[in-house]
């Protein structure tokens, strides 16, 4: 085992620094994308259920599925890593969203009433109140969509996009062929 | 003073006044003008609000709590200071304890006070509010009661209180409205209050005169 991280230390800081490009990049999309959809519907309730679903639905395709169904995709196809990014922050973004929704939606209603009173802007509401208040909620999100994220990104190598995936997969054919 | 059971539509009433709820008929007028005239945002920085337990906000410090309207209001940096000091004081407050504080630190009183300064802060000729004294101990809601009517004299402002104490609303109140199912039964001085004999006064007196007896025998 020791002799595996010495020997193989080069391999393993690239493969790395290659995973966490994948993972960072797709959790920057992912909040990028998810805190303001979340707040849209907390704004706009009647989306909730059709956002939430059809984010619940990408969920429960097989991350290899879903490589293979974006391939036919003009820009996306044609680099691996594209493709990586793209289905880890489709993944990585229904904890967001969904904990940015509950996190406002869970600011106290005297507290949201009262601010409302005393003349804050909707905007004021949202910076001052709304979004500090649910800020433990939202980043509890952000994590738990990290680490399923990290573990994901693994299956990147199997289409070529690097990461600590690679280890795992290079060790399939020893495991057979003996 | 408004002055009902619950569902009597109190609150709502007061919601209607800054336009919290909009009014599904009729006008609501504030200073002779209807509320379409006002922009609803200055509408809301020009009368104070306080609630129940406060509705202060939990992340903020007391200090910056007060200080919240005057701030949105642009107030340079000195004078923010010198009114929360002000106002801190006049609801018994001592700053230099209780500024620093977080509302989860001080007792359901102490917030109590926050709201009422915090209300108070940016001078509103209008205040409303919401059986500010409802969920507190009796003891501490009759004192409350006693520094509210003082500053009420000294400050000299338009207030439109909700409650359904009956006795708070003697104390306090310069009229005294009787509501019941969404409709005003009657406005009373308390004097003509207390002698009404209308049905719908009635009970609330007797009940109050009960507890009198009680207390005396």
């Amino acid at each position: 085992m020791k002799d595996f991280f010495i020997n193989h230390r080069h391999e393993i800081l690239t493969l790395t620094a290659e995973h966490l490009w994948l993972v960072g990049t797709a959790m920057l999309l992912a909040i990028a994308i998810g805190i303001p959809l979340g707040i849209f519907l907390t704004r706009h309730p009647a989306w909730k259920n059709l956002v939430l679903r059809s984010n619940g639905v990408i969920q429960t395709v097989p991350v290899l599925a879903l490589f293979g169904l974006l391939l036919p995709a003009p820009w996306l196809g044609a680099r691996a890593d594209r493709l990586a990014i793209t289905a880890l922050t489709l993944y990585a973004l229904l904890p967001i969203i969904q904990n940015t929704f509950e996190g406002i939606a869970g600011v106290d209603a005297p507290v949201r009433e009262a601010a409302i009173a005393m003349g804050l802007t909707g905007r004021q509401l949202l910076w001052q109140v709304e979004l500090p208040l649910a800020s433990n909620v939202i980043v509890a999100g952000i994590r738990v969509s990290t680490v399923l994220t990290v573990g994901l990104a693994t299956i990147a190598a199997a289409i070529g996009a690097g990461g600590l995936g690679e280890f795992i997969f290079a060790a399939f054919p020893w495991w057979i062929t003996t | 003073m408004l002055l009902g059971p619950s569902g009597s539509g109190k609150t709502t009433t007061l919601k209607l006044i800054n336009n919290l709820l909009p009014a599904s008929a009729g006008q609501v007028r504030v200073e002779g003008r209807a509320l379409a005239e006002w922009d609803v945002i200055q509408l809301r920085r020009h009368i104070g609000y306080a609630i129940q337990e406060g509705g202060l906000f939990p992340h903020y410090t007391v200090w910056k709590n007060v200080a919240l309207v005057p701030r949105l209001e642009n107030w340079d940096a000195k004078r923010v200071a010198a009114r929360v000091d002000e106002v801190m004081n006049m609801v018994g407050l001592p700053p230099g304890e209780f500024a620093q504080r977080y509302p989860a630190q001080i007792s359901g009183g102490q917030r109590q006070r926050v709201g009422l300064a915090r209300a108070l802060a940016a001078d509103p000729p209008i205040l409303l509010m919401d059986e500010p004294f409802g969920a507190l101990d009796p003891l501490t809601r009759s004192e409350l009661q006693k520094e509210f009517k003082h500053l009420q004299q000294r400050l000299n402002k338009t207030v439109v209180f909700v409650t359904h104490d009956v006795s708070e609303a003697l104390l306090l109140g310069d009229r005294i409205v009787v509501m019941d199912s969404g409709r005003i039964e009657g406005i009373y001085l308390p004097k003509e209050f207390l002698a009404s004999p209308d049905a719908g006064v009635k009970p609330y007196v007797d009940a109050v005169r009960t507890t009198a007896q009680l207390l005396q025998s």
